[in-house]
């Protein structure tokens, strides 16, 4: 894997320390009118999310981490594994539950992720921005109530538990934004 | 995946800077010119270009190949200056009394928010003048300019152990060590050990950023391992009459009661390359054209250098350099 100077740290660029993957988020040049630069650097732990502060001497050099994007399409669940497959080569890869982590529970099938890999290996799954899930299990709906901005828990399909408005069916098709796992609107 | 280019290829034909940002520019560049003319300092030009570079294991120059001679001779390398003080004072030792020039200089690998490649200095030395003295002056240009007289003094020492608790010239290096871990994040100190890389990583990261808050702040009497060009203060022995001034945890100039001893001017150079050579970097002549001129005399003299582009931040209340640079980065 190449290797990278400080001066080329630029944001997204990916780069190992302490043998973990991290991304660089922010590179900013530090120098004293007379004396060594230093550049401080904002980086994001891929593996835990963590984002911190490293200081580096300019010039100074790091390996480059050898990290790949890429859209899969998530199969199935076999009670251990995710498997998502490859939809131009239709290769399959499986994912363990550690690295699924928040992502699981808003999977049924057909959806396109975006994998991380490195090394070739799955370090982080993102699923799409918004699905749409079934209810399981909900309070009957309140007809009419579209006004008061009362909220009950409605359990999915996937398990994910959305706080809905009061108006909603147990027979509803929900819009849900992963990001922030809220409810957006019926479907 | 999304990608981010903050700014698109078809736009970088355009000025990064408004016109108004550079009519201002304009006006401030003949205010100064206007404060040395009634103060009857010269103006003068020296090469960008030129044979010798400096010294400083901190400061790289862009090297520029020279094509060969019809006479076969080898090829040169020359530089592009990373500021025009050993021609000014070559200048000076020839008998020019007090001069000021506003130049382009040029420092590899420096950008950022406040670093550019190719930046503007305006660099001016005073016959007579002590460090005192000189600092007077640059309040009296920088009231000249903004209509405000407000600038305060501190010493290094002082504003270290202000800041840290600590003496920069004697304290332990546990003491400093402890001081990196207490106010550098993410810095390991055992990483490398070195005082001068611990001292210029507190100064930057933890005490510059606090200077110059409440109006226009002097630091002076730098510790002797930072003295670049300055000779030894009257006033401390373990420091040198070196001065930085900072606005608004920027640092915008920095000046000297300049060294004018030829034998110790070149046993700095000689530890600049010992230094570069430790660091594993190239070496560098000693400019023999400007230790000739110190042989021949350089008079008493206080210079100092004032980045223009930042100072420019300052008038115009403006965060980044490529804001006052008609072509800064990516559009040069």
């Amino acid at each position: 894997m190449a290797t990278y100077s400080t001066n080329q740290f630029k944001s997204g660029l990916k780069i190992i320390i302490d043998n973990d993957p991290w991304a660089v988020v922010e590179n900013e040049f530090v120098k004293p009118g007379k004396g060594q630069a230093f550049n401080r650097v904002r980086i994001r732990n891929l593996l835990t999310g963590r984002v911190i502060e490293r200081t580096f001497k300019s010039g100074d050099t790091v390996e480059g981490a050898d990290i790949v994007e890429i859209e899969l399409q998530y199969l199935y669940n076999d009670g251990e594994y995710w498997h998502f497959m490859n939809p131009t080569s239709f290769e399959q890869i499986q994912v363990g539950p550690e690295v699924m982590d928040d992502a699981a529970k808003w999977l049924i099938g057909q959806e396109t992720c975006q994998l991380t890999l490195w090394n070739d290996r799955p370090i982080a799954v993102v699923p799409p921005n918004f699905v749409i899930l079934k209810i399981k299990e909900t309070d009957p709906g309140l007809r009419g109530d579209t006004a008061t901005g009362g909220t009950k828990p409605a359990i999915m399909e996937t398990g994910a538990v959305v706080k809905v408005p009061l108006f909603v069916e147990s027979t509803d098709r929900l819009k849900i934004d992963t990001r922030t796992g809220e409810y957006v609107s019926r479907a | 995946m999304t990608a981010h280019s903050p700014t698109q290829q078809t736009d970088l034909w355009r000025p990064g800077a408004t016109l108004a940002a550079l009519r201002a520019r304009a006006e401030t560049l003949r205010a100064i010119r206007a404060y040395f003319d009634a103060a009857g300092v010269l103006e003068v030009e020296t090469p960008l270009l030129a044979r010798f570079s400096v010294t400083d294991p901190a400061i790289a120059a862009v090297a520029v190949p020279q094509a060969g001679t019809d006479s076969g001779a080898a090829r040169a390398t020359w530089f592009l200056q990373t500021s025009p003080e050993y021609a000014m004072k070559r200048l000076l030792a020839a008998g020019s009394g007090s001069i000021y020039q506003i130049s382009k200089a040029f420092r590899c690998g420096e950008s950022g928010r406040r670093h550019a490649l190719e930046f503007t200095l305006l660099e001016w030395y005073r016959l007579g003048f002590d460090q005192q003295a000189l600092m007077d002056d640059v309040a009296n240009l920088l009231a000249h300019l903004t209509g405000t007289r407000n600038a305060i003094r501190r010493s290094y020492r002082t504003m270290f152990r202000d800041g840290t608790g600590i003496d920069p010239v004697h304290a332990s290096d546990a003491e400093l060590r402890a001081a990196v871990q207490r106010l550098v994040p993410g810095w390991d100190p055992d990483a490398l050990y070195d005082r001068a890389i611990w001292l210029d990583l507190i100064f930057s990261h933890a005490l510059a950023p606090t200077l110059g808050h409440d109006g226009p702040e002097f630091i002076f009497d730098y510790p002797l391992a930072q003295a670049a060009l300055a000779r030894r203060s009257p006033d401390d022995a373990d420091c040198a009459a070196r001065f930085e001034l900072f606005v608004g945890g920027m640092e915008i100039a920095n000046g000297y009661h300049e060294l004018t001893d030829a034998a110790e001017q070149r046993a700095r150079f000689a530890a600049d390359n010992a230094r570069r050579r430790q660091l594993g970097l190239p070496e560098r002549d000693a400019d023999p054209r400007l230790l000739a001129a110190l042989d021949y005399g350089l008079p008493d003299c206080a210079g100092v250098a004032l980045g223009i582009d930042r100072l420019l931040l300052l008038l115009q209340g403006r965060q980044r350099l490529e804001e006052v640079i008609a072509f800064a980065g990516e559009r040069a």
